[in-house]
């Protein structure tokens, strides 16, 4: 299997604050990675500054054989490879929940708007919110937005998927939905970071687990291997917390 | 009597509110007799106590019929709405007592005293309102100095424009970006043609005759459209991350606000075309269109500025990891959110651009207040201040109002969170 994502000796400092400590990270296609970790350990900004909407200061961060950095030329190319789920949705409130979907396949990607809207109702369909297509964001359910979110970034047929922490800002009812959509992408071979709590998912579909604390990654191992017998301490510690 | 000292309750609701309805009744029937027949049936107390008597009758009226729960739907109105504490008995009674004095006065000002036949001064013979003054002054007051004769090309520019905007209302949405761009870019200059002429068999009429309503319509509709777009790019310019861009913006906004209009006006006559190289001359009305202009353009950045501050992070941050680039990021996505937030503050800005235009009396250009100012020193028409400009006034509120009214509908319209 090929590299994808390779991140060398990465530091990230916000002022003086450094958020990423030499991060080092390779990912394969069609891996799914799942980073948890107690807040402020790094683990959003690691996967914002794989499509840079954090900078890193040093070390190197290759997506998809290009690298990037402040010479970056076309960031935005390399972004539109990179899908992107956030906690809090983000969706467009001034465009209904099918112009949320067509928009950027339509602009960035120039695809006609036929054609566009048929990808998009493909992956409404996907997400099973298909029947909302017309509504605007503000009339459906967090649940509904945060699929929404999840097939606006796949109308743009990304070879990657970052989430972060996509379930944090939903209601415990909710949050299963999300992730069952999450869990079928899984398996139809998506690439995925995922930043998130979700233990339950994590074993259900993570290749590789990793463990981040004070902006270092502290412990990366197998699924398996990482839950029945992690080899910090500091691990040991956080999972005896949230299980 | 002893009623009168003990909380009016529902039991003896009949006799209260008999009691102090004609408390009431007494207190506006002093009013009005005083009023319309200079009578005054208080006149036997001290002046001061004569004066507020009525107030102080019809307080103490209302208060007797103030009963909670009363049982009578139009008594707990009544109540309700505008009886619900002393205080609000007295603000009650103040407000209609002023209506009944001042709204007669000024109703037989405007029309049953006012002068409308006639042709002159003299013929205003009533002590109301000589609107003879502005039927005969009314065609100055539209167009100006502009020649009688050429009026029908700034009519036929005026109903073209209607028409135009007209149309963009019925029009399919397939045609209505193609009606814009004419209505944006082409119209203008035929517009502008048509009125000054000069060419195709027009006489050219000279911008110093043009004038009055149909000027204030032309530096209002030439400023509001050009102002936005310039506003625009300097409030995205001030929040640019290339330093140049951003101190540029920072510059001609703080310049431009700092400076009253006035100063910018007398400027962009006297001291411009200093600066032009000899023998080139760029009209007066272009000078002061330019100068409103820009001057309008750093209001309006700020306000669309506000509007980009209001946006949460995540709108950005959303827009670019679906890899759109700043353009893309701003046309699609920011902007039409962050100009929705500030319609009323650019409604704002409109209102007072439209009622900034008679400042260019300072150049010499008469719009609708200037063409009132120039009639009223007129000899033949002395002592006729108030009636022009309560005519200049009773327009620009009719077109301010107006443009308010449309905001507001533009704001439901474009309303998502239902």
């Amino acid at each position: 299997m090929s590299k994808i994502i390779e991140l060398k000796n990465v530091n990230k400092w916000f002022d003086k604050f450094q958020a990423l400590k030499d991060v080092n990270l390779e990912v394969n296609q069609q891996e799914k990675i799942v980073i948890c970790g107690p807040s402020g350990s790094g683990k959003s900004t690691l996967i914002r500054c794989i499509n840079r909407l954090e900078e890193h200061q040093k070390g190197q961060i290759i997506v998809d054989g290009k690298e990037i950095s402040e010479n970056t030329k076309d960031i935005e190319k390399i972004r539109a490879e990179v899908g992107m789920v956030f906690q809090q949705f983000n969706l467009f409130p001034h465009l209904s929940i099918l112009d949320n979907c067509t928009l950027a396949p339509i602009w960035v990607k120039k695809m006609p708007k036929k054609q566009a809207e048929e990808v998009a109702m493909k992956n409404l369909e996907r997400v099973q919110i298909a029947d909302q297509a017309k509504k605007f964001p503000g009339q459906l359910s967090g649940g509904q937005q945060q699929r929404c979110a999840l097939a606006r970034a796949l109308c743009m047929e990304p070879k990657i998927m970052l989430f972060d922490e996509p379930t944090s800002a939903l209601d415990p009812e909710m949050i299963k939905e999300v992730l069952d959509s999450m869990v079928d992408l899984a398996k139809a071979g998506m690439t995925m970071i995922v930043v998130t709590h979700e233990m339950g998912f994590a074993k259900e579909v993570a290749d590789n687990m990793i463990f981040m604390d004070e902006g270092r990654i502290v412990e990366k191992a197998k699924t398996k291997d990482f839950f029945d017998n992690p080899k910090s301490d500091r691990t040991k510690l956080f999972l005896s917390q949230i299980l | 009597m002893k009623n009168i000292l003990i909380k009016p309750s529902k039991e003896n609701l009949t006799s209260f509110v008999t009691f102090g309805s004609f408390l009431i009744f007494v207190s506006f029937f002093d009013v009005l007799a005083n009023t319309f027949f200079n009578l005054n049936f208080t006149a036997f107390l001290p002046s001061k106590l004569s004066y507020f008597a009525p107030l102080i009758i019809g307080t103490i009226g209302l208060y007797l019929i103030r009963i909670e729960f009363s049982g009578n739907k139009l008594l707990d109105k009544i109540n309700i709405n505008f009886n619900s504490s002393n205080f609000n008995a007295i603000l009650t009674l103040i407000v209609i007592f002023a209506l009944i004095k001042y709204i007669p006065p000024i109703l037989n000002w405007f029309f049953f005293d006012a002068n409308f036949i006639g042709n002159t001064k003299e013929d205003c013979t009533g002590s109301g309102a000589c609107w003879v003054f502005v039927k005969v002054w009314f065609n100055r007051f539209v167009y100006g100095m502009y020649p009688d004769a050429e009026q029908w090309r700034i009519n036929s520019a005026f109903i073209m424009l209607f028409a135009l905007v007209g149309a963009s209302f019925f029009v399919p949405l397939r045609l209505k970006k193609y009606l814009l761009i004419f209505l944006l870019f082409v119209y203008p200059i035929i517009g502008l043609k048509l009125i000054s002429g000069g060419d195709f068999g027009l006489k050219y009429v000279e911008t110093g005759a043009w004038g009055g309503l149909s000027l204030t319509f032309i530096v209002s509709a030439f400023a509001l459209i050009l102002c936005f777009p310039i506003g625009m790019f300097l409030a995205l310019g001030r929040r640019s991350s290339l330093p140049a861009i951003r101190y540029t913006s920072i510059g001609f906004i703080e310049l431009w606000r700092g400076v009253p209009l006035i100063t910018v006006l007398f400027m962009s006559a006297v001291m411009f075309p200093m600066f032009l190289p000899d023998g080139t001359y760029v009209d007066k009305l272009i000078r002061v269109l330019i100068a409103i202009t820009l001057f309008e353009a750093a209001y309006m950045a700020e306000v669309i500025r506000g509007g980009l501050q209001a946006l949460p992070k995540g709108q950005y941050e959303a827009a670019k990891s679906l890899g759109m680039g700043y353009w893309r990021m701003h046309f699609l996505i920011i902007l039409p959110q962050a100009l929705k937030l500030v319609i009323p503050g650019v409604a704002n800005t409109f209102l007072a651009l439209v009622k900034d235009t008679p400042l260019i009396f300072v150049v010499g250009l008469l719009e609708l207040a200037g063409m009132v100012n120039l009639a009223k020193t007129n000899p033949k028409w002395l002592g006729m201040a108030m009636e022009g400009y309560v005519f200049a006034g009773l327009v620009f509120w009719i077109i301010c109002y107006a443009m308010s009214r449309y905001s507001q509908n533009l704001e439901r319209k474009l309303s998502t969170e239902r």
